[in-house]
């Protein structure tokens, strides 16, 4: 794909960019990963400590104690953005806190902050999914779409 | 006047009277805490929006430059300056404060010097008696114009840098006391495909190189002629790239006489990543910093190479190329002329 959009480049762009590439620090993509799955982890592993929480103490199975957990994950990252450390974890786990429920709720909270000097209609209102929005619509698409797959296969393959 | 195609010999060499540097806490607690007049500890700086903020820094810069000169308020014939932020509302409204007729600009990090060259050439040219150039940016307003939201937890790369939260102001006079102004070129852009934002020194080291050649050639001055080069927001990888270009161009530049803004301005130990950039780095570095240096009588003759990078979020997202561009002013300090 680089390669592709480089040979519509001229020559001097091109040896200029490998020139610059050398040069270039790249993301330290092990250590990135390491980060991202411990990180992550921990986030889970915070997330079952709740939802255990919830099972034991409340009138909750495991089946509807998903729900309160989640609430309570995006809860404690609305407190952490709003306090302005979540985008420091975020810069030392990258995907680790992105990929999970908080990393949904910190792209919608910040959004939320950001655009509050714009007021609550326009600003708010309309800034809030800027970036969740995306993940909202492809995340329902890509469901349908599986949903789909799933009921064709369970009707014609005849499980 | 006219050297070659785009230098500007000023013969008249007007001067800096004055400068004002204003810096956020980030700054403070940066490299150099000393090269700012005014410092504050707080991001908002008691205002309602961050663009607010920036437009107060650029206020506060322009006034103590005043303040600090024989001039008053009413004598600064123009006031020419721009920023980051959508129309440069911020740099108009502290015009509208200033109250001196007001030339705006849009050239990204680039603004601190193509404002300084225009007053230059204005007042060399006897078209004003004082002008007031400078620049200003914010990081909080900068993030949210051209990345997320401040608070979104994005992993950036190694390569991205830290927009500097100040404001920086020089008062230019046709005589006075003080660092002349001797010449200019004016940059060109340069465009060399890369897309990436998040790693402008590496975009912007062509341009700076390209002008740096042609300002030694039109000027008919050697590197050597210079004690100091000074570059905007090139960074670590920028400055690496630029360096090794001109090395290239078999123009043999010390590495320890090429110095960039981005990376004076903070401590190693601070999360920049690549080093600082945005229009007030290479505008409170240059004015605080080395013409404070230059004062001291420890540097006699710098030029000063501000790199912009001139895509905005919606060029990015149609996957345009990052056009960039670089302005250099050479700054000299001379017997005084009164």
């Amino acid at each position: 794909m680089a390669d592709k959009k480089k040979k519509n480049l001229p020559p001097k762009a091109q040896e200029y960019q490998d020139f610059q590439d050398k040069r270039e620090v790249k993301r330290p993509i092990l250590k990135n990963c390491i980060k991202a799955f411990l990180i992550g982890g921990l986030i889970c592993f915070i997330g079952q400590l709740i939802s255990t929480f919830y099972i034991y103490y409340f009138d909750f199975t495991e089946q509807t104690a998903g729900n309160p957990t989640t609430a309570t994950l995006i809860f404690i990252t609305m407190l952490l953005t709003g306090f302005g450390v979540y985008d420091r974890i975020g810069q030392f786990s990258g995907a680790g806190s992105a990929v999970p429920v908080t990393g949904f709720g910190n792209a919608v909270i910040s959004a939320a902050i950001e655009h509050r000097t714009e007021g609550f209609v326009l600003g708010v209102g309309g800034n809030m999914f800027k970036l969740a929005g995306s993940v909202i619509l492809f995340g329902v698409f890509s469901a349908f779409v599986v949903a789909l797959i799933k009921t064709i296969i369970i009707t014609w393959g005849g499980f | 006047m006219l050297a070659g195609h785009r230098t500007w010999i000023f013969e008249n060499k007007p001067v800096i009277i004055s400068t004002g540097t204003v810096g956020g806490p980030f700054e403070a607690n940066g490299n150099i805490p000393h090269a700012f007049n005014i410092l504050h500890d707080d991001m908002w700086l008691e205002q309602a929006s961050f663009e607010k903020a920036q437009q107060m820094m650029m206020e506060e810069a322009c006034q103590y430059a005043i303040k600090n000169s024989p001039i008053q308020k009413e004598q600064v014939s123009f006031f020419i300056s721009g920023d980051l932020i959508n129309q440069i509302t911020p740099t108009s409204f502290a015009a509208k404060t200033i109250g001196s007729p007001y030339f705006g600009l849009f050239s990204a990090c680039a603004t601190s010097m193509e404002s300084l060259a225009l007053a230059a050439f204005m007042i060399n040219s006897n078209g004003a008696e004082y002008i007031l150039s400078g620049t200003s940016s914010h990081n909080a307003a900068a993030e949210k114009q051209f990345r997320y939201p401040t608070e979104y937890g994005g992993q950036k790369p190694p390569t991205a840098q830290w927009t500097v939260t100040g404001a920086g102001c020089a008062l230019v006079a046709k005589t006075g006391h003080g660092p002349k102004i001797t010449s200019a070129t004016i940059g060109k852009i340069v465009d060399m495909g890369m897309t990436d934002p998040f790693n402008m020194g590496g975009a912007m080291a062509p341009a700076a190189v390209d002008t740096i050649i042609s300002h030694l050639k039109e000027r008919e001055v050697d590197i050597s002629y210079y004690d100091l080069i000074i570059t905007g927001d090139l960074a670590h990888i920028g400055r690496e790239v630029a360096l090794d270009l001109l090395h290239k161009n078999d123009i043999n530049l010390p590495e320890e006489k090429f110095v960039d803004c981005g990376l004076t301005v903070y401590r190693e130990d601070q999360p920049v990543l690549a080093g600082g950039s945005g229009p007030a780095c290479s505008a409170v570095v240059t004015y605080g910093h080395f013409l404070d240096l230059m004062k001291k009588g420890k540097l006699e003759k710098i030029l000063v190479v501000a790199t912009g990078a001139l895509h905005s979020p919606l060029s990015v997202n149609q996957k345009d190329p990052i056009p960039c561009i670089a302005h250099a002013v050479s700054i000299e300090a001379g017997s005084d002329v009164t």
